[in-house]
């Protein structure tokens, strides 16, 4: 496994900027994830670094030499679509078995079916070897596509958002098998998402873009407890951040124009009284939507809450995050 | 608006049972959940309820008729389908007014309808758009729109949500409740999603393989899972479920694990033989003097909680909580579980032991 390093790297398709003056750092043996909405510049990222698309300007170097003049083959990368992309006219061994069979890498064939083998038992698709891929469903093939990357041994996984497709329970099963199989491996892992949990629990360090530029680069909770901005505060929690006028209550800093409240920065029974609008038992927890002058408010109580909508409820911020007026930090 | 209610609903397909003897009621005004996972015959049920299948037997009665034999068209049911059907030469208005102008409402009415549904909706900007150029969440408020202006009798939704992505998702599922606790229109909801299922409705019925598993609110069926498929379907993660082999008494409070007496609600039925000792991870705590022992395999920061997988001898187990108490992987560890929150059940045929925790639903379940 590699470091890869991203030097102020632009890329722009026709008038849009897609990675804007990008410089990032990945170590060896790190999971860093890539958070942010659609347009941030996710997958821009990653296919510069795969050599599926080049740079405009910039540099990017893996294990210590310049890839930007090589060919994908060259840097050994593997990459993870969101789309699976498998032979159809394979079976499913065949299929995991194809990058290792490559003349470059000369695995042999008891190494190709033990590496088969212990990658389809954690991908829980053992049972579907001799399966044409074409007689799969959906969540299969990914894994299967997943596989396909595991089995190799390359400088650096690239993961575009590769459990987006699946269903809930099997996303949250490979979130720990992804994690533990990167650990194991000790292998340097950029993955692409836009969910906050897989970003939260899988990552070492997360970085955060913001049309094409990197705003924070941390661990999930460093970018959690102390964000740069607004914007950064809004991409990690649930229920969101709630971002309310600063005056609206006393203690604001100087110059903070939002005051920033995440359930635990809310305390309930003391200070001003809010209206209880909606109340949303989840199982776990129950999800309370307040409205305090004329501003909608949601955090969380007790899975057993007697709050019922039309109730009042007093509330006061404890320890909350301020921002100034363009939307940046305050301490 | 509408009542409905299932009596003794069955449904096959060829050799196929996709529903086997559904009975339920859907009170008037109740945003109600079909919840499963595919293949349940959640949609089956819902598209008897439309009329769009007819029932092999039993009867589906809206206001008290009896309608299962009868075409959907005279029902006077909307249906909203997960892919969201518009015409897509036609604007954003004749696309809503559409279902009107059929019908032969004046086309002054028609005018005065849309604008109504278009500002509940907060489209009105949109309505001479074309819907070909409208985002996935415009098209589904357009999708919507359509459904409501006819003032049907119910609303019956097939994963509305399905196709949107998840930050739009849990804002749609908001707007949605919203405009029904505006509405207050019976609303019959199919997902297989159970936090949205937990999160929108008023009542849920779970169903597997065809057969309703549990029927009722939200937090009795977290709480209080009538059968392992339910404790295992509810819950992210969902509930913990140890296997082990003995015997409980009539009366008794606690439960032999791997020689350790873990804690159980007051048991209201003896049984022996192979168990499940059930219990949610927010109920499991770390114990340096419990005697029952679990190796950490993994953390995983969610914030203000954190959530931590252990090994123990009678399985994996997941806890939930704050996420500034300390827990190493590979540390070994005391587990306390909360007894008073706990269902057994009998792992042959998955069913929940009745005990003081769950006496009360099951008496009218």
């Amino acid at each position: 496994m590699a470091k890869v390093v991203l030097r102020n790297v632009t890329k722009s398709y026709g008038s849009t900027l897609a990675v804007d003056d990008l410089t990032i750092t990945i170590e060896d043996g790190a999971f860093v994830v890539l958070l942010g909405p659609t347009g941030a510049g996710k997958t821009t990222t990653l296919r510069v670094i795969s050599g599926l698309d080049r740079p405009d300007s910039g540099d990017i170097q893996i294990d210590g030499r310049s890839v930007v003049n090589e060919t994908p083959a060259q840097r050994d990368v593997a990459m993870v679509f969101q789309q699976y992309s498998l032979y159809p006219h394979m079976s499913v061994r065949d299929n995991l078995a194809f990058p290792l069979r490559s003349p470059i890498l000369k695995t042999s064939e008891a190494e190709i079916a033990r590496k088969i083998r212990d990658v389809s038992e954690v991908l829980h698709i053992a049972h579907k070897l001799d399966n044409k891929a074409t007689a799969l469903s959906g969540g299969e093939m990914q894994r299967v596509s997943i596989g396909r990357a595991l089995v190799r041994d390359p400088a650096i996984y690239l993961m575009d958002e590769p459990l987006s497709s699946l269903d809930a329970k099997l996303r949250s099963d490979l979130r720990v098998e992804l994690k533990r199989i990167q650990a194991k491996l000790g292998a340097t892992m950029l993955y692409v998402t836009h969910d906050q949990i897989e970003a939260m629990t899988m990552a070492t360090d997360v970085g955060v873009l913001d049309e094409g530029k990197l705003v924070q680069f941390g661990s999930p909770r460093e970018i959690y407890e102390n964000p740069v901005s607004l914007y950064v505060a809004g991409r990690l929690g649930l229920p969101r951040i709630n971002a309310l006028p600063a005056e609206l209550f006393a203690g604001a800093p100087a110059g903070a124009k939002t005051i920033g409240l995440r359930p635990e920065h809310i305390q309930h029974g003391e200070g001003k009284p809010s209206k209880v609008v909606r109340v949303e038992h989840l199982g776990d927890q129950t999800r309370l939507h307040l409205s305090l002058e004329g501003r909608d408010i949601v955090t969380l109580t007790d899975a057993h809450t007697e709050l019922e909508p039309g109730d009042t409820l007093a509330i006061q911020p404890r320890n909350a995050l301020y921002f100034d007026a363009t939307g940046a930090r305050i301490d | 608006m509408a009542e409905i209610r299932i009596h003794n609903l069955r449904k096959e397909f060829g050799d196929f049972t996709a529903v086997q003897s559904s009975s339920f009621k859907i009170e008037d005004g109740e945003f109600f959940m079909l919840l499963g996972p595919s293949g349940c015959g959640k949609t089956t049920t819902l598209r008897m309820i439309a009329g769009l299948e007819l029932p092999t037997s039993g009867q589906v009665y809206i206001d008290g008729d009896e309608v299962g034999q009868r075409p959907a068209s005279q029902r006077d049911i909307a249906f909203v389908f997960q892919m969201f059907a518009l015409y897509p030469h036609m604007t954003v208005r004749k696309n809503i007014s559409y279902p009107l102008v059929s019908q032969g409402m004046p086309r002054l009415q028609v005018r005065e309808k849309v604008a109504e549904v278009a500002q509940i909706l907060g489209i009105e900007g949109l309505l001479e758009r074309s819907v070909g150029g409208l985002s996935g969440g415009d098209r589904q408020r357009v999708a919507l729109g359509r459904a409501i202006v006819r003032d049907p009798k119910c609303f019956l939704m097939d994963e509305p949500l399905g196709a949107l992505d998840a930050e739009f998702r849990e804002h749609m599922a908001e707007e949605l409740r919203n405009l029904h606790d505006r509405m207050r229109a019976t609303t019959v909801y199919v997902t297989h999603d159970q936090l949205e299922a937990m999160q929108m409705g008023d009542k849920i019925v779970v169903m597997n393989h065809g057969v309703i598993e549990q029927f009722g609110h939200p937090q009795d069926i977290y709480d209080k899972p009538a059968t392992l498929f339910v404790a295992d379907f509810i819950g992210s993660p969902p509930m913990n479920l140890l296997k082990f082999h003995g015997k409980v008494e009539e009366g008794a409070t606690s439960a032999l694990l791997h020689h350790q007496a873990l804690g159980t609600p007051a048991l209201r039925e003896a049984f022996a033989g192979d168990m499940v000792y059930g219990v949610r991870p927010e109920q499991v705590r770390l114990s340096d003097s419990s005697g029952f022992r679990g190796e950490v395999v993994a953390t995983e920061y969610l914030g203000t909680t954190q959530i931590v997988t252990l090994k123990t001898h009678n399985g994996e187990v997941k806890a939930r909580f704050a996420s500034d108490q300390a827990a190493r992987a590979g540390e070994t560890v005391g587990l306390d579980f909360n007894g008073a929150t706990v269902t057994l059940f009998d792992n042959q045929s998955g069913r929940a032991l009745r005990s003081a925790l769950n006496e009360g639903v099951f008496a009218h379940g």
